[in-house]
């Protein structure tokens, strides 16, 4: 063999294994659009979050007991006893809410750009069952703490299965493996939250990262710069992602981890909303707490819930909200990606979408006045109305674009 | 749309701190982890008032005599009352629950993470709320927590103050507490700052590693920066190329 | 994208600037991962020196104490058995403790701050085996000296009454002299030297 040391071990590996062949197709050569804004920051912050949650899941998995008040004692042992143990654990608390506050965010991108827009479509599903299975693992990690806050919310929102006509009460017996919230439960979360849900998730981003790359990324400006193509067979417009966006993407973690730092260090308990005040009481059956709400990121569909009059009607619609995500790509019939260019009523349709959306989340955190109730169910209303109205207005061809550039714009 | 955001996320943000478990104004405790003069004050007022009834399990006497400068000749002459306790050990009492519920009809609840629960201005107003009431069976009362079962321990030091009461909206509500005459050992300034000392003590056996992980933090953001510079100009380096 | 007139000393230079602080980043970052393995505070408590009454502790007699969940002996020896230590020094193997399986002040003809009282770890130093108490009588099929001693029956190693291995026995080592005090002249802190915090 006359190739130097290092071509000798990667040929051999090579020989084996596609490890440069993975590299250069998915980081070495591949090409991003060079006009990717601060809304593109999110995936990798969203990929950089998983792993810093499964690491320090797994370190406090170490010490944590998924059995009943050994639980919640295990989590003040891990914040006193165990040497960095706090740390660890305001990491894992932070890390939580960071993974939504960057996955909503993620997600804004795609409703702005029309990232979900064939030939994307896939895609954007992928990333709605990322979702989803992030929903259920964090309302499972919720409950490990055994705090009054992780046993009420569990009892509240597995009480809404069995809102479920017919089977209602089966399915939530079956899915409590007891006649209330028990340890038993615990238990089976716990299973869920370290192992189950954590491959489903991985494997999730793994197709997400995979549906990505067969098409491409698209861009801020909503065209495929795979169209204008220089000799050597690259998009004109692409840039590869190594050392380009390896470089961009190393600032904006370290922006995120400042952020990040400050929370973990000065306020691990945010306000209240990362950390909730009742959690700090055991678990107790006998005793419910004043005011019963889920964590901050899940509080939009709560308030649609307590919207809606009929208890499993507020089911329907709180699913609906999720369910109605999946069908975006075929709801948006319009040919134009980017909201740069989409009509001025989509600007103000989507601008009244987030702010509604945004206001479900605060009034999912309030109690339930009945003037709340009347602005929830407006924004309810608002919620849907932005897919029907997206669905109209390109069916329809009332949108008004305008002109698509050939080549993408640095603004 | 970056702004609307932040506007929005700010605007949110004080309504967003959890109401206090009671609906009375809640005086400010101002607690400070890094005043270890006060803590070492409040952990010997909590050990000589507090700790007949109440426990703090989760708190070891050797962490409070690494985190507060105490050797453990003075946490054993200071804080160790109970027989045959271990430095090791967390602030338990010989007290059971059978014999609390006997004497007081409720048991005294560990006090490890009250501060953490309802928040360390609940506690202060708390020490600064009783008042003389016949109506209760231990003579007095609390605004804080109507009813309670826990004598004003502290009357030594406080005196006892009583309800002024007048007339709002058509009901007799209680507007303030006053001091009475024949007060305790301390003044209204020194009763306050004691009870804002074992406040103070209270908060920090919720979280004894605070002092330590605002020192930190502040470290790392040091660190954070420094490296924002480095890996800001090697990505404007790399896209002098781009345009 | 256009890589001509790229300063390349300038991009070297910056890559391993951030190469560095990012190493350093990460080694600070692996520091609380690692320490988190450490024996917690609640460890240490359950692994905290005990104090052993020996006022009631007859000459010939061993008391059997658990210390960081192993056994550890305490035994006053008769005056006679003090005597005999002396007599042995041909079988065993390591007759003056140069080994270190013992604190300095054990470093000594009866490895025991006191000549009466000896403390030793109950763990035979081969495989780990707790080996039985034999004063005086002699273990079956044994042929050497024997004044008393210990006798391990998963492998047959012998030591004497100072704890110390036999020649020609599977243990290589004497057993362990764990640190400990007198704190007075009834009361025996194992797990702490004389004067340590």
């Amino acid at each position: 063999m006359s190739e130097s040391r290092t071509g000798g071990l990667m040929g051999w590996i090579d020989e084996r294994f596609p490890a440069t062949k993975m590299w250069n197709e998915h980081v070495g050569q591949y090409y991003a659009p060079k006009n990717f804004n601060f809304w593109y920051y999110f995936g990798s912050l969203a990929l950089l979050v998983l792993v810093i949650q499964i690491i320090s899941g797994i370190w406090l998995t170490m010490n944590y007991k998924p059995a009943g008040e050994l639980a919640f004692e295990s989590v003040e042992y891990i914040m006193r006893d165990v040497e960095w143990g706090w740390l660890i654990r305001y990491i894992h608390s932070t890390g939580a809410s960071a993974f939504f506050a960057v996955v909503y965010l993620h997600m804004c991108r795609a409703l702005l750009y029309g990232s979900y827009q064939k030939p994307r479509e896939l895609l954007w599903i992928f990333g709605v069952l990322i979702y989803v299975a992030l929903m259920a693992e964090a309302f499972m990690g919720y409950m490990l703490p055994w705090g009054q806050m992780s046993y009420w919310g569990a009892q509240v929102i597995i009480n809404l299965f069995g809102a479920v006509p017919v089977v209602g009460d089966q399915l939530a017996l079956w899915i409590r493996g007891d006649f209330a919230i028990s340890e038993i439960t615990l238990n089976r979360f716990f299973a869920l939250h370290v192992v189950g849900l954590p491959l489903a998730i991985i494997g999730l981003v793994a197709a997400h990262i995979l549906a990505l790359h067969e098409v491409g990324s698209s861009n801020p400006d909503g065209i495929e710069i795979k169209k204008n193509k220089d000799e050597n067979g690259n998009p004109k417009d692409g840039i590869p992602f190594h050392p380009y966006y390896s470089v961009k993407d190393l600032v904006g973690v370290v922006v995120f981890l400042i952020v990040f730092s400050v929370i973990v260090f000065f306020m691990p308990d945010f306000f209240g909303l990362f950390l909730e005040p009742p959690n700090f009481e055991p678990a107790n059956p006998q005793v419910t707490p004043d005011h019963i709400a889920p964590v901050w990121y899940f509080t939009p569909y709560y308030a649609m819930l307590r919207a809606i009059p009929d208890p499993f009607g507020g089911v329907v619609v709180m699913g609906g909200a999720i369910v109605v995500l999946f069908f975006l790509p075929w709801l948006d019939r319009g040919r134009v990606r980017s909201i740069r260019y989409r009509g001025l009523s989509f600007k103000v349709a989507l601008g009244v979408f987030l702010v509604s959306f945004v206001a479900l989340g605060y009034l999912g955190l309030m109690p339930a006045t009945s003037v709340y109730t009347m602005i929830a169910r407006v924004c309810t209303a608002i919620y849907f109305g932005y897919f029907a109205f997206l669905w109209v207005y390109t069916y329809f061809g009332l949108e008004k674009t305008k002109p698509v550039p050939e080549r993408v714009t640095m603004k | 749309m970056k702004k609307f955001l932040l506007t929005c996320l700010l605007a949110l943000m004080p309504v967003m701190a959890w109401p206090a478990p009671s609906g009375v104004q809640m005086m400010s405790a101002d607690v400070d982890p890094h005043d270890k003069a006060s803590l070492q004050r409040g952990a010997k007022l909590f050990a000589n008032y507090c700790m007949a009834c109440h426990e703090a399990k989760l708190i070891r006497y050797n962490r409070i005599g690494r985190d507060l400068g105490l050797d453990d000749e003075m946490l054993e002459k200071y804080l160790m009352f109970k027989p045959d306790a271990q430095l090791f050990d967390g602030m338990t009492n010989a007290m059971t629950d059978e014999d609390a519920t006997d004497w007081f009809g409720a048991s005294a609840p560990d006090l490890s993470l009250t501060a953490r629960r309802n928040g360390p201005d609940w506690v202060y107003t708390f020490l600064n709320s009783y008042y003389a009431d016949d109506t209760n069976s231990t003579g007095v009362n609390n605004l804080v927590l109507a009813g309670v079962s826990m004598p004003h321990v502290l009357q030594e030091l406080q005196g006892l103050q009583t309800a002024v009461r007048e007339e709002v909206d058509g009901q007799e509500v209680i507007t303030r507490l006053a001091a009475s005459e024949n007060g305790g050992v301390m003044s209204a300034a020194e009763y306050r700052s004691a009870t804002r000392d074992i406040t103070n003590f209270l908060d920090y056996v919720a979280e004894p590693v605070k002092a330590e992980r605002e020192r930190l933090g502040i470290r790392v953001l040091i660190f954070l920066f420094l490296f924002l510079v480095v890996a800001y100009l090697l990505k404007r380096e790399y896209w002098k190329d781009v345009h | 994208m256009n890589q001509d007139g790229a300063d390349k000393g300038r991009r070297r230079f910056l890559t391993a600037a951030t190469s560095v602080v990012g190493g350093v980043g990460a080694a600070f970052v692996a520091v609380p991962f690692l320490a988190y393995w450490k024996p917690s505070a609640r460890a240490q408590a359950a692994g905290a020196p005990v104090e052993v009454d020996i006022s009631q502790l007859e000459p010939g007699q061993l008391l059997n104490v658990k210390w960081r969940g192993n056994p550890v002996w305490i035994f006053r020896r008769t005056e006679d058995a003090v005597g005999d230590l002396d007599k042995l020094e041909g079988v065993l193997r390591d007759p003056e403790s140069s080994e270190p399986q013992q604190p300095e002040y054990a470093q000594n003809r009866h490895r025991s701050i006191r000549p009466d009282i000896m403390v030793l770890v109950g763990i035979c130093t081969h495989l780990g085996c707790s080996p039985l108490f034999r004063p005086d009588s002699r273990p079956e099929g044994i042929e050497r000296d024997w004044f008393g001693g210990f006798f391990c029956p998963c492998h047959g190693s012998y030591f004497d009454l100072a704890g110390r291995v036999y020649t020609g026995v599977p243990a290589p080592t004497n057993l362990v002299v764990p640190p400990h005090h007198f704190v007075d002249d009834n009361t025996i802190l194992i797990g702490e030297d004389e004067g340590a915090a």
